[in-house]
């Protein structure tokens, strides 16, 4: 089932090259199930149990152990891991549909853990939106009026939202189905009127909750490809749930593996392929195509003293599938110049090396 | 989290370590056990029996009294002496009853008695026809409309208007009420945890016991009349729609409620705009039930003189008088018809109503108003002009149905008597009498050590203690001798329900075609109010014990055969395949692989069976049942047997609650 080609993300700017203020910082966040949850993030020594042990010594489940992650603004952020890895939870956790145990969400300067109940609502109102997996639409109202619904909750009047839900409608391509109910949809279309509602409050965040997941593999490509036209369009900052990692590499800027309720590691598509943190994450990316993944910055050797330097130039972050071509052109190895510095070189070996799929001998090449 | 629904996505809590420990072997060797050693009961029993027979059997006659029952005798009397003194009554009670009075009489004086100086009601029959067929077709279909229009009509022509109107006033009074606490209450057992927790109970308990008992205790508060038949109805009728309510919330995908959230609504929001949008459809399905439960509460309430067409059948079943029965019974059941129709019609058509497009919906509007309007000159109409108020003719259409019903029964009595009487004695000899002399003419502690010990057996030690704790109950009744007769019946119609349920339910379960053809029926069956059964029966077999067990029979089946045919279907596909390619034949594959693993459902089934059949013995103390159903019946009518009749309500809710116990530990074991 290994893709033949994994589209990757284009990167739109990491929290290194912003400005370093995040939307969203996240802090040691817990989440505990079950009786006295609030004492397991306490004791350094529930802590250090794993999952199994911690629920035969006191009867909780840790969803999510100690979490830590910054988002920036404009930034895709996608948080992977498989099925009860605790992902769902934590998304949940960041506008407290699920409390929190223990830990800070800080929006934009506010912990978001102080906020009562009426500031909360005004930020779920104003602030945040979210996408779910199962869409949560409301079978007995119209597109229109599902889509008009967080408006309509917001004490919005009933001409203007519906001009704005109509807009919103068609920016989702749903043009034409504005008075169809839901059930008449299809999964894909019933998703879009999701991503409709979650768009018309003009929210700063959207969250997605594996959105794609109860899709056709083919309706899920469509609907990952709208994802990235209206990150271009309306350039929000959005954290996305899911477990297909292809999904991930796709869309996010940066990845965050979970496993167990705990931060696996936490990187770019790149990063992940060609330095992953440990075991779990090598037989994670293991099938991706690395060619598709991996830059230059991943395959080059320092030039040495004996090094031909005739060859042409190449940026850094070029996709070695991309450089492919041009390498093995090219008689003398590609230089890798980064802001008018060599750092590197790329020769033939270099490159068939991760074309023929062979493994690195070194964890981190940097 | 602003509502409560929401669960965390929790693995459930680990189950202290299930003491099942027991695999498929020894559970094997186990049942054979169980078995083996309710044999062994039955055998020690027969044998003590012999031995002490007669001895210790608490016999009571029908004028005896005990001291429990004088001392009920006196409270009622002090209760009635202090009915205006004591502040409990002076403002509780009373208040209650006269609340309660004043919406009865005023729906009464609208539609079906002579209200103030007029001589009819105020809307005649014209009005009263004109807005059933409105209100019909307004919340379902013209065809609904057209049934409750014939139906109404066929009221008067039976002779009936007024009794009909009676009726329905309490029903519509009832229902009313019943909704206004059981909405709300069902939104809460919906939304929070502990509301379900704390309503189960009760739900459970009200929906075990026979409508009959209710009647006897109300009676001591709320005194004989339509006050107390609204106010038992209500509480009969509220417990069906409290749970739809709020299985309907609780089905609402808790997706949906979290997107709501997630939107910033407040409960308010959610619940105004999600949940009870959502619930709708099956809120009005609990409607239909809370509906077709009051009308039958209300015609058996005519026992606590409610007026309407259960006053009819009782007078006419008291005096065996089989055709006036006949007729009133046939009024009921139309009535059970069009309210069940428009109700289910409602239900199917918000669904409907809203997909047909803008065009149809303003058309639409225009003939609300068109149709409200007509209805207005109807009642108009029916207010003004005496044609249009009290139903034209002698309700010839009735008396030729009575004198129709009356004739097929003695037609049948002169005919028939042959067959039908043969197969009663049949049974009544050969299974009922000695089971009976066996329940009734052994010493009581026997009969008590014995059912003990079967609902240790069946159901475990928790089932075992509350049965011990039944039977002291029921002799403290001072009415186990009748308690040991109702039981007798009651075990024996059982018995034949499940064999009647066993063969058409596993017929229903395996073949499509039959589970279409009876289903409707059994539909229908289960709409009627059950003393409606008694009065075909009545014609068939006479005044005996005998015609409540067959309308026992017949009123249990339908549930049964229900519970057993899904039972039958759930079955794998794949199990009854695998037993198919190993070369099992038909009645292997029922007997071997089908009905085993609907274990479960054949106990369900039992349950269900005893409990309707309970109901139904008792109510067949109407037609020379005697025993507990007698001795109630008895205590409304004379004052020196209340405290009788009310212990004898309840002692049957004393085997109500033990049946139940039982069957259901039961079926908890047998389908763990």
């Amino acid at each position: 089932m290994t893709p033949v080609q994994t589209e990757v993300a284009q990167r739109r700017g990491t929290p290194k090259d912003s400005d370093g203020t995040p939307v969203i910082s996240v802090r040691g966040l817990w989440k505990v199930f079950g009786p006295k949850a609030e004492r397991v993030p306490e004791s350094a020594e529930l802590c250090g149990l794993t999952r199994r042990e911690l629920m035969d010594r006191t009867g909780c489940t840790a969803a999510v152990r100690d979490i830590d992650f910054e988002v920036a603004p404009g930034e895709v952020f996608v948080v992977m891991g498989l099925s009860g890895s605790g992902k769902s939870t934590l998304v949940r956790c960041l506008t407290r549909l699920i409390e929190p145990t223990a830990g800070e969400i800080v929006f934009e300067g506010e912990n978001i853990r102080d906020a009562d109940d009426k500031r909360l609502r005004e930020l779920r109102r104003e602030k945040f939106s979210m996408v779910f997996q199962h869409f949560g639409l409301l079978p007995h109202r119209r597109v229109v009026d599902n889509v008009a619904f967080g408006l309509e909750i917001r004490g919005m009047g009933r001409a203007e939202r519906v001009k704005r839900a109509l807009e919103v409608v068609e920016l989702v391509g749903l043009s034409g189905y504005e008075n169809s109910y839901p059930d008449q949809l299809s999964g894909g279309m019933q998703q879009r009127v999701g991503l409709a509602r979650a768009l018309a409050g003009d929210p700063e965040v959207l969250l997605f909750d594996e959105p794609f997941s109860a899709l056709d593999p083919l309706i899920r490509r469509d609907m990952q490809n709208e994802v990235i036209r209206l990150h271009h369009e309306v350039g929000k900052t959005m954290v996305f749930i899911t477990h297909d990692l292809s999904e991930a590499l796709k869309l996010g800027d940066r990845i965050l593996i979970m496993r167990d309720g705990k931060m696996v590691q936490c990187g770019t598509g790149d990063e992940l392929v060609g330095a992953p943190a440990d075991d779990y994450v090598r037989e994670f990316v293991k099938d991706v195509p690395r060619a598709d993944v991996l830059t230059l910055r991943w395959i080059m050797r320092p030039p040495t003293d004996g090094d031909d330097l005739g060859g042409p130039e190449l940026g850094p972050d070029v996709v070695v599938r991309e450089a492919t071509r041009a390498v093995l052109a090219a008689e003398r190895p590609v230089k890798v110049v980064e802001n008018g510095k060599l750092i590197g070189l790329v020769g033939d070996e270099e490159i068939l090396a991760v074309v023929a799929g062979r493994e690195p001998e070194g964890g981190d090449v940097r | 989290m602003t509502v409560a629904m929401e669960k965390p996505p929790v693995p459930e809590p680990p189950q202290p370590a299930v003491p099942e420990s027991d695999g498929a072997p020894v559970a094997a060797v186990r049942r054979i056990s169980r078995r083996v050693v309710i044999g062994a009961i039955l055998v020690v029993w027969l044998v003590l029996f012999a031995l002490l027979r007669g001895t210790n059997t608490l016999a009571l006659a029908a004028a005896d009294l005990t001291g429990p029952h004088r001392w009920l005798n006196d409270l009622n009397d002090s209760i009635g002496a202090n009915r205006n003194s004591n502040p409990l009554f002076l403002y509780f009670f009373n208040e209650i009853r006269l609340v309660i009075d004043t919406l009865v009489t005023f729906v009464q004086h609208l539609i079906s008695q002579p209200s103030d100086d007029r001589p009819l009601p105020q809307i005649g029959w014209l009005g009263v026809v004109g807005i059933a067929g409105f209100v019909s077709w307004a919340v379902g279909n013209w065809r609904v409309a057209l049934l409750a229009v014939a139906g109404f009509t066929f009221f008067g022509l039976q002779g009936l208007w007024q009794e009909s109107m009676d009726t329905l006033a309490l029903v519509l009074c009832a229902v009313f009420v019943a909704l206004l606490f059981a909405i709300p209450l069902g939104v809460w057992a919906g939304l929070s945890d502990r509301g379900n927790r704390i309503m189960t109970p009760f739900l459970d308990f009200s929906q075990t016991m026979p409508t009959f008992v209710y009647l006897a205790p109300l009676t001591l508060f709320f005194l004989i009349g339509g006050a107390s038949a609204t106010i038992t109805t209500v509480i009969y009728a509220a417990p069906p729609a409290i749970r739809i309510t709020a299985h309907a919330i609780r089905t609402v995908p808790e997706t949906t409620v979290e997107a709501a959230d997630s939107l910033g609504a407040t409960r308010w929001q959610s619940l105004l705009k999600v949940l009870l949008p959502m619930s709708k459809r099956t809120v009005v399905m609990g409607v239909n039930q809370t509906i077709m439960a009051a009308l039958a509460m209300v015609t058996i309430a005519a026992l606590i003189d409610a007026p309407g067409l259960g006053k009819t059948v009782i007078q006419a079943l008291q005096s065996l008088d089989v055709g006036t029965a006949f007729n009133a019974g046939l009024a009921i059941v139309v009535m059970a018809i069009v309210l069940d129709r428009v109700t289910t019609a409602a239900s199917a058509r918000a669904e409907a109503a809203r997909r047909s497009g803008g065009r149809l919906r303003a058309m639409r509007r225009q003939l609300v108003v068109a149709g409200a309007a007509v209805t207005a000159v109807l009642v108009y109409l029916s207010h003004t002009y005496v044609w249009a108020a009290e139903f034209p003719g002698e309700g010839d259409v009735g008396s030729s149905v009575a004198s129709g019903a009356d004739t097929a029964s003695t037609w049948v009595q002169d005919n028939l008597s042959g067959i039908t009487n043969a197969f009663r004695d049949a049974i009544t000899n050969g299974l009922l009498n000695p089971f009976q002399t066996l329940l009734t003419d052994s010493p009581w502690w026997l009969v008590g050590v014995v059912l003990v010990g079967i609902g240790v057996v069946l159901g475990g030690w928790r089932a075992g203690v509350t049965t011990a704790v039944c039977v002291g109950l029921l002799v403290a009744t001072g009415v186990w001798s009748d308690s040991m007769t109702t039981l007798a019946s009651t075990l024996v119609a059982t018995v034949m329900t499940m064999l009647l349920a066993v063969v058409v339910g596993v017929w229903m379960g395996r073949s499509t075609v039959a589970d279409r053809l009876i289903r409707p029926t059994l539909d229908a069956a289960q709409v009627m109010p059950p003393f409606v059964y008694l009065v075909p029966f009545l014609a068939l077999f006479g005044a005996t014990r005998f015609t409540a067990i067959v309308a026992a029979i017949v009123y249990a089946a339908p549930v049964a055969m229900k519970i057993i045919a899904d039972g039958i279907r759930n079955v794998p596909e794949t199990t009854v395949e695998a037993a198919t390619s190993a070369g099992c034949d038909t009645w292997q594959i029922i007997t071997k692989v089908q009905l085993p693993m609907a274990r479960g459902a054949l106990t369900l089934a039992t349950n269900q069976g005893l409990i309707y059949v309970l109901s139904m013995v008792v109510v067949g103390g109407l037609v020379g049942a005697g025993a507990l159903g007698y001795d109630v019946v008895a205590g409304f009518s004379q004052g020196q047997l209340y405290g009788k009749g009310l212990a004898a309500g309840l002692a049957i809710v004393l085997l109500g609650v033990m049946f139940d116990r039982i069957t259901q530990a039961a079926a908890r074991r047998t389908s763990a």
